[in-house]
């Protein structure tokens, strides 16, 4: 039972990463269809320039962690998303409407080229940063194991609840997330009734690098090492997890996040460590076999 | 460095010039800010950063007299462009070559004003100087903008037209200097190592072709089946001893078994769902590669698999007592340059027999099948094909020549490890594919030469590569959506009627 309490929290926090990161890709696909294959690589980057913050700040000699964290939190989220909106401008808007396989080609030649870029530029070796929070609750103690609640984590999932709620607000209140679930349902039908569609489109990719960089600082605190490679497998389980939760939906992308994190974190205590990632593409493909629309998501009627 | 591009006494339109050059230089300057402006840097006990905020500052004022130079074409001025483009081209070419005119102190003065101080990235600056002096004097010269896109599209719509065309005589010429290479006296080890290299995945680029390019079905995952003829090749050869020529129709038929199994339940599934599952299954077969030691030696690769040989005659200077080797029988002296150009021979006739099978086969009831799913599922399930069997049929065979590549890797290094079938590779075949435009068979060649030769002979560029490969797949993309020789020829044509024909019945009362 404290070993199950354990992997839930962990699993938890894993979770909210994915989720995170899911939620680009679930708010690009339902607006313009194409997977933004490149979207791991912003979560990568919103990690490089978190780590480059704290160092910053560290010189600077400040050292009281809230504030800290905050302006670490204030730059990547600010910063990272320069680079949602340039990745959308440069190499997808000139291919609206164009085959679907060659956004898709686009998405992966950017995915290959951000990486190559952040290695050239940062170095491949894998950079370390000192814990920043440490510490944590212990409860349900026995003779030999004991359950962590660490201030990290809780830290964490109230980070990720705000982040979420205004999020929420920010799609369900604003007219600039009017104008996006209007695109999302008919993008031509949109630009008719005088949305901008450029920028609704835009918009929705500097939101989605924003929780992207937020769940980049979230990794890099939880594991305390990144390397430019990171964005890969995050992205893959980031888009299994948007699968899960039925692509295009919103709730479904947080609660197929959390679900994929759960499965990892359980998978990896009760089974093995190795096949963790088989155990997350196997779900990516059992649900597209039985239900191609995920928990969460709509049916997609195919007319003639 | 360059000069101002400021709007003297003509009508420029001033103001949006310096709007769209001043938002792009800003864009260019929050992008560079953060992870050009510092770098981390390992040092004892943890990391530690340092600035650079020249190159920032250098990247955001060429991107400002990039997007003024842009601006000016499209406005009609390509006078002010060229005349600030070519002397800057003209003084960082001067510049590169510095050591060959001064001495080499004034030479490491000038260099400091080379805008980078990485060599790489200031030719780009050059050559990028260099192309905007030759836009603007074309734009000159036609006295006006450049080609729209529609033009544009229209042109090269007409060259892919034309090399399809003329692939009818650049086929064999192409052929023919591949049948020759290895005897011309450029054709040294590292030439041939090259080549086999480019003819791997050409042969690669054509299996997967009828995956994607036929078929239609994106595959994302086609190194799963490269790696599958590799294992199998070397495991068949270290349990059971057998020679690579008895190993490769079972590593093809493994390979496409492994495609029917995976492919069952998945194809089902619509475009870029397909892609994703495949590629899961790509890095699935990659994960369990490297975790199941006992039977693949996990990350330590298995080695000593054999070299293929000719007709049992193998290429070995000392072989074990009783065997005869190619060398002695033939009465040659013994080179290892022999051993390289079989192979080369050998790939060779592989990547040429899945040519002529995908030709012939595109002429088959089921090559249409293929085509006609490609272009309408429901009109097909309605002319009664059963588009499972058919893509099964497509990713199965495509599966097949994945695995005789693998099996044919396996044997020419001689050692396999799962570090060679990463996504990576997957990418690049599927790129090889799109860029030459879909189903284009001598396009995959075009952009295997360009993809994979290119790179490898600029090998100093090492650390660039995957950059300049990652930009190209985007730029090409960007450029020309349909791949670079796409022109898709019907491939049934209705009768021409002669002109003296009677009309049809009923028509002609």
């Amino acid at each position: 039972m404290e070993y199950f309490t354990q992997q839930l929290i962990n699993g938890l926090t894993l979770g909210a990463i994915y989720g995170m990161i899911a939620i680009g890709y679930t708010m690009v696909y339902g607006i313009i269809g194409m997977i933004n294959f490149a979207h791991g690589e912003i979560f990568m980057i919103g990690a490089f320039i978190s780590i480059i913050a704290f160092l910053l700040l560290g010189t600077l000699g400040v050292t009281w962690v809230p504030l800290a964290l905050l302006i670490v939190l204030l730059v990547a989220m600010v910063l990272t998303p320069i680079y949602g909106w340039a990745l959308e401008r440069v190499a997808y808007r000139p291919l609206r409407g164009s085959p679907r396989l060659a956004a898709l080609i686009t998405a992966i030649g950017m995915s290959i080229f951000l990486q190559n870029y952040v290695q050239l530029l940062q170095g491949a070796r894998v950079k370390p940063l000192q814990p920043v929070i440490s510490g944590g609750f212990e409860f349900m103690r026995t003779e030999n194991f004991s359950v962590v609640l660490s201030y990290l984590q809780i830290l964490i999932i109230v980070l990720t609840v705000i982040l979420m709620a205004v999020f929420t607000l920010l799609i369900n209140r604003t007219s600039m997330g009017r104008a996006q679930r209007a695109c999302e349902q008919d993008l031509g039908m949109a630009s008719l009734v005088g949305v901008n569609v450029d920028r609704t489109i835009s918009f929705t990719f500097v939101v989605g690098a924003t929780l992207a960089s937020f769940a980049g600082l979230v990794f890099l605190l939880n594991y305390g090492v990144i390397d430019f490679y990171i964005g890969f497998l995050a992205g893959i389980k980031a888009f299994t997890a948007a699968v899960l939760g039925g692509i295009g939906s919103l709730p479904g992308a947080m609660l197929g996040g959390i679900l994929i994190g759960l499965i990892e974190a359980f998978w990896s205590a009760y089974f093995t460590v190795e096949y963790k990632d088989v155990a997350a593409y196997s779900i990516l493909v059992l649900v597209l076999i039985f239900r191609p629309t995920g928990l969460l998501g709509k049916p997609d009627i195919e007319k003639v | 460095m360059a000069g101002e591009t400021s709007a003297d006494h003509t009508p420029i339109d001033a103001q949006e010039l310096f709007k769209e050059a001043g938002a792009t230089a800003l864009v260019v300057f929050a992008l560079c800010f953060s992870l050009v402006g510092f770098k981390t840097e390992d040092v004892p006990g943890g990391l530690d950063i340092i600035t650079r905020f020249d190159d920032v500052l250098v990247a955001t004022a060429l991107a400002f007299i990039g997007r003024a130079a842009l601006v000016l074409l499209r406005q009609g001025y390509p006078l002010p462009v060229l005349a600030t483009a070519l002397p800057v081209t003209i003084l960082l070419i001067v510049l590169h070559f510095s050591d060959a005119v001064f001495s080499t102190d004034t030479a490491a003065v000038l260099k400091r004003f080379l805008p980078f101080g990485a060599p790489v990235i200031d030719w780009l600056v050059t050559i990028l100087a260099a192309v905007f002096a030759i836009r603007a004097a074309i734009a000159r010269q036609r006295a006006g903008s450049t080609m729209t896109t529609e033009e544009r599209e229209k042109a090269m719509d007409r060259i892919g037209a034309r090399v399809q065309r003329a692939a009818r005589i650049l086929g064999p010429l192409i052929l023919g200097f591949a049948i020759i290479l290895p005897f011309l006296p450029m054709a040294d080890r590292r030439i041939l190592d090259i080549a086999i290299l480019v003819v791997t995945y050409i042969m690669l680029g054509w299996g997967l072709n009828i995956v994607v390019g036929l078929a239609g079905l994106l595959d994302l995952g086609y190194v799963a089946f490269y790696a599958v003829g590799a294992y199998s090749y070397a495991l068949l050869a270290q349990h059971y001893d057998l020679g690579f020529w008895v190993c490769l129709p079972f590593a093809g038929l493994m390979a496409a078994t492994a495609g029917i199994i995976l492919g069952f339940p998945v194809l089902r599934l619509r475009g870029d769902y397909l892609a994703i599952v495949t590629l899961g299954f790509g890095e699935m077969i990659r994960i369990i590669l490297l975790n199941w030691y006992e039977f693949t030696k996990g990350p330590d690769g298995l080695s000593g698999i054999p070299r293929p040989t000719f007709f049992g005659l193998p290429f070995t200077r000392s072989p074990p007592e009783g065997v005869e080797t190619f060398h002695s029988f033939f009465n040659l002296a013994y080179s290892p340059t022999d051993r390289i150009i079989f192979l080369y021979y050998v790939i060779l006739v592989m990547a040429l027999a899945t040519n002529l099978f995908t030709l012939r086969i595109r002429k088959l009831p089921v090559g249409r099948a293929w085509e006609a799913l490609r272009e309408d599922e429901i009109a097909c399930r309605s002319l009664g094909i059963n588009p499972r069997n058919t893509k099964l049929t497509a990713f199965s065979i495509g599966a097949m020549f994945g695995g005789f590549g693998g099996s044919f890797f396996a044997t020419r290094q001689g050692f396999i490890s799962p570090e060679s079938f990463t996504f990576i590779e997957s990418a690049v075949i599927l790129a090889i594919v799109v860029l030459g435009g879909m189903g284009s068979q001598i396009g995959v060649v075009f952009a295997a030469i360009l993809l994979i030769g290119l790179p490898e002979i600029f090998r100093e560029l090492h650390q660039y590569r995957m950059l300049a490969f990652g930009a190209a797949m985007v730029l090409i993309m960007v450029w020309r959506p349909q791949g670079l020789l796409a022109h898709r020829e019907p491939t049934l044509h209705l009768p021409e009627r002669p002109p003296d024909a009677p009309r049809v019945a009923g028509a002609a009362k």
